[in-house]
């Protein structure tokens, strides 16, 4: 372990902790927007009544999703010095670009939402939601193309002088086809991630407040089970697109997802390999000519393995492990599908026994508080999957994450950092899940109902 | 000639950030102060509830911005301040949850916790982003290849703590302004009177890290800024004595934006001087992003930069009204 490992577990801890709350920030906000734009259709109670319980579990989420995000947008200076000076011409652009479009567009008209019950007119209300969740789309998309930019440098030249790559076509940086995938896989997964979240929390006040009124939260959980499902389909069909476009751009990923060795027509897809400590594999269940289909769309189709671009790329790049950690892409990549196919499969269950008015026994209590967690994972893998799968490469092809690394930040001072913002983290995830599990129970007469009264206290305020 | 407008909205960016979340943190420093009950407190929360957080968004603007146009002014500032920003991540990350969360419990405990989070999460980047920028113009030490060689006692030296005390007291003054500008009956009374003493503390401090930055090296017009930016700090505690609170509160936000202006005009044309080596000065020429990355950024804060400052001033319009202390504590 060196300073170098350190700051990598820094960037996953932070990273990965930071995409907890960003999914349900994308999906929520859009659906809570969706219910009180169907109160302010309807004059229905029981969608003011959603958009004010949903909401507030939104602001709970939101929160942390904005203190977690500062640590984003400072560490790769702090910890990737080196990488900024290489990147800096192109990589932050886009940054800059999230921060005036999106940030502030979110912040402020968050603020406008929260206090502004009393004071705007309905439709501005109405409007300042919506503003919200288009705006963390946007922050969504000009993020991940800076992120593909490092799967997939585009648009740019290497000046070897000044020690950068420098920006050459901002279209290009923009329209990155990686991006262009990876933008539709990230949100219907957040609309999955959101949808298990306003399904699971329904079915649990169904089952464990049996007294309250039923109506809204049976409307929550179709709302839900249906956000979560249409998510689904785009999940699918978006991440095979994104399979087939790196299985062409970064091939050694596709094989690593696979630990496939040898480069081969018509291969198999293992849903589940076990190996001894000297590589050889002990057992494995495996798919004929699936992986060939998934990379090529033909089950005759040749895939790359990593002992052939192992050689190809010491070639390239000189001698070096070109290959990033076979165990951690094999099973991340297995882990996303296998939890993302489970919420799936529960969201179409919950459907199906709440049919015509329909309850799930008092055991699906236990599925209901599992379910959001399945969603939550299946993010998380993905991420680990796309980051680690890109390694030893920080930018692809371009600069190793070895050489990336801030040169003057010792063991020490990434090791404070590392067990500090760890120790906040964790003591803030208890913090958060005991205000939504607080906020869960409470029941829904709770909140003042009278919106636009001016008598009346505000909603959410502090 | 590029380098130089991206210079110039870097610190307007700056500006903005001290200028808005400054109050915000006097705010939070003065939460156990003039806040003496729970109710009070909630109301002094409930002044800065709709706006802090787009405030900080400047902050996010700022960094982000100086990625985009000087990479390697971010690069050695972000690794160089390592432990120093990482005090004060820990601090507004705290801050930022406390706001959200403070009134989430009914509970006195869980209030009071929250309450210091706000305390030292407003206190600590006070103090540490003017030590901060008291040592970059100073010059810290950084080697040829760009990286700081120093470590968090490097920046901790008397003009550096210096500078710190000159931003926590004009923060305090500036947060104590609003409130006078934003309260009703005590809590206004009491915000009152921490301008005078706080504004005076910081009119001493502030003539004497401005003078001292003058005696290091003299740059007339960063001079001239730092005259003005006192001048507009006693016509900000003149205006309070008068009880013209609005005119104080654009007083103390000049003095903020003028001493900004000040500090950025004594760097320039340096981003980050090296006290090592001349030679290894960071210029705005050389830690520049190219002119094609820096059009671009032009083309988009040109314009967006209007828009921000139109909706964001629209919100100040709507929540213009003083915050009164019983509807906030009807609430719960």
């Amino acid at each position: 372990m060196d300073a170098l490992d350190l700051a990598r577990w820094q960037f996953g801890i932070t990273t990965v902790y930071h995409f907890l709350f960003v999914p349900l920030t994308i999906s929520l906000a859009f659906i809570v927007a969706g219910f009180q734009t169907a109160w302010f259709r309807t004059g229905n109670d029981k969608y003011l009544k959603l958009t004010r319980f949903y909401g507030e579990l939104f602001l709970i989420n939101f929160a942390m999703g904005v203190v977690t995000g500062i640590v984003q947008e400072f560490q790769f200076g702090m910890n990737w010095s080196n990488y900024s000076r290489f990147v800096g011409d192109i990589f932050g652009a886009p940054l800059a670009i999230e921060g005036l479009l999106a940030f502030f567009l979110e912040s402020t008209f968050l603020g406008l939402w929260i206090f502004g019950w009393d004071k705007l007119p309905r439709r501005i209300h109405l409007a300042c939601i919506w503003i919200v969740a288009v705006a963390t789309a946007l922050s969504a998309y000009i993020i991940l193309a800076a992120n593909a930019w490092m799967q997939q440098p585009v648009g740019f030249a290497v000046n070897a002088s000044a020690g950068r790559a420098e920006l050459k076509d901002i279209i290009a940086v923009l329209t990155n086809p990686t991006v262009l995938w990876a933008f539709p896989h990230v949100i219907a997964g957040a609309f999955m991630t959101g949808g298990a979240f306003v399904l699971g929390v329904a079915v649990w006040r169904l089952l464990r407040r049996a007294e309250d009124a039923t109506a809204p939260f049976r409307t929550a959980a179709r709302v839900g089970a249906v956000a979560l499902l249409i998510g689904g389909l785009f999940v699918v069909v978006s991440g095979d697109q994104l399979g087939k476009h790196i299985t062409t751009d970064q091939p050694m990923k596709l094989a690593a997802a696979e630990n496939l060795r040898t480069t081969q027509a018509s291969a198999p897809f293992s849903v589940f390999t076990l190996w001894d400590l000297s590589g050889k594999q002990i057992v494995s269940i495996e798919i004929p000519d699936v992986l060939s289909i998934l990379a090529t769309n033909n089950p005759n189709g040749t895939v790359q393995g990593i002992d052939n671009l192992q050689a190809q790329f010491q070639q390239q790049y000189g001698p070096g492990d070109y290959s990033p950690i076979v165990p951690v892409t094999f099973w991340s990549f297995r882990l996303m599908i296998g939890a993302g196919t489970l919420a799936a499969l529960a969201a179409l269950w919950f459907l199906w026994r709440m049919r015509k008015g329909g309850v799930p026994g008092r055991g699906a209590v236990a599925i209901a508080i599992g379910l959001p967690l399945l969603p939550l994972a299946a993010n998380s893998f993905a991420w680990l999957f796309t980051e680690m799968g890109r390694q030893p490469w920080i930018v692809y092809g371009q600069q190793l994450t070895s050489a990336a690394v801030s040169p003057n930040i010792g063991m020490l001072e990434v090791g404070i950092t590392v067990v500090g913002f760890t120790l906040l983290y964790g003591v803030l995830a208890i913090v958060e899940v005991g205000l939504l599990a607080k906020r869960i129970r409470e029941p829904l007469e709770a909140v003042p109902v009278a919106a636009d009264s001016t008598d009346r206290p505000v909603p959410f305020a502090y | 000639m590029l380098h130089d407008i991206w210079f110039l909205l870097i610190a307007v960016l700056w500006v903005g950030y001290f200028v808005l979340e400054g109050f915000d943190f006097g705010v939070g420093i003065l939460l156990p102060f003039i806040g003496r009950n729970d109710g009070e407190r909630r109301t002094l929360i409930a002044a800065i509830g709709p706006v802090w957080d787009g405030n900080e968004v400047w902050l996010l603007v700022a960094g982000g911005a100086t990625f985009a146009a000087f990479p390697r002014w971010y690069a050695t500032l972000f690794s160089g301040f390592y432990l120093a920003l990482f005090l004060i991540l820990v601090a507004l990350i705290l801050r930022g949850v406390a706001f959200e969360y403070h009134s989430k419990r009914d509970s006195a405990s869980w209030r009071g916790a929250w309450d210091w989070a706000i305390f030292v999460g407003s206190a600590l980047p006070a103090l540490l982003w003017g030590v901060a920028f008291a040592n970059i113009v100073a010059g810290v030490p950084v080697n040829s290849s760009g990286d700081f060689t120093g470590n968090l006692l490097t920046l901790i030296n008397p003009f550096g703590l210096l500078g710190g005390v000159v931003t926590l007291c004009l923060f305090i003054t500036h947060g104590a302004t609003y409130l006078s500008l934003k309260t009703e009956g005590e809590l206004r009374a009491r915000a009152n009177a921490v301008v005078l003493w706080a504004g005076l503390v910081a009119a001493v401090a502030a003539v004497l890290f401005l003078g001292w930055t003058q005696i290091q090296s003299f740059v007339a017009g960063s001079a001239i800024a730092s005259v003005a930016a006192a001048l507009a700090l006693l016509a900000a505690l003149a205006a309070n004595r008068l009880r013209r609170e609005g005119w104080a509160f654009i007083c103390t936000a000049l003095t903020i934006a003028i001493a900004v202006v000040a500090l950025f005009s004594h760097l320039y044309p340096n981003v980050m001087p090296s006290s090592t080596n001349a030679a290894y000065n960071l210029t705005v020429s050389n830690a520049s992003s190219t002119d094609y990355t820096l059009t671009i950024m032009t083309v988009v804060a040109v314009i967006f930069t209007p828009l921000v400052l139109l909706y964001q001033g629209w919100t100040y319009w709507v929540f213009r009204k003083r915050v009164s202390g019983d509807r906030v504590a009807a609430s719960h």
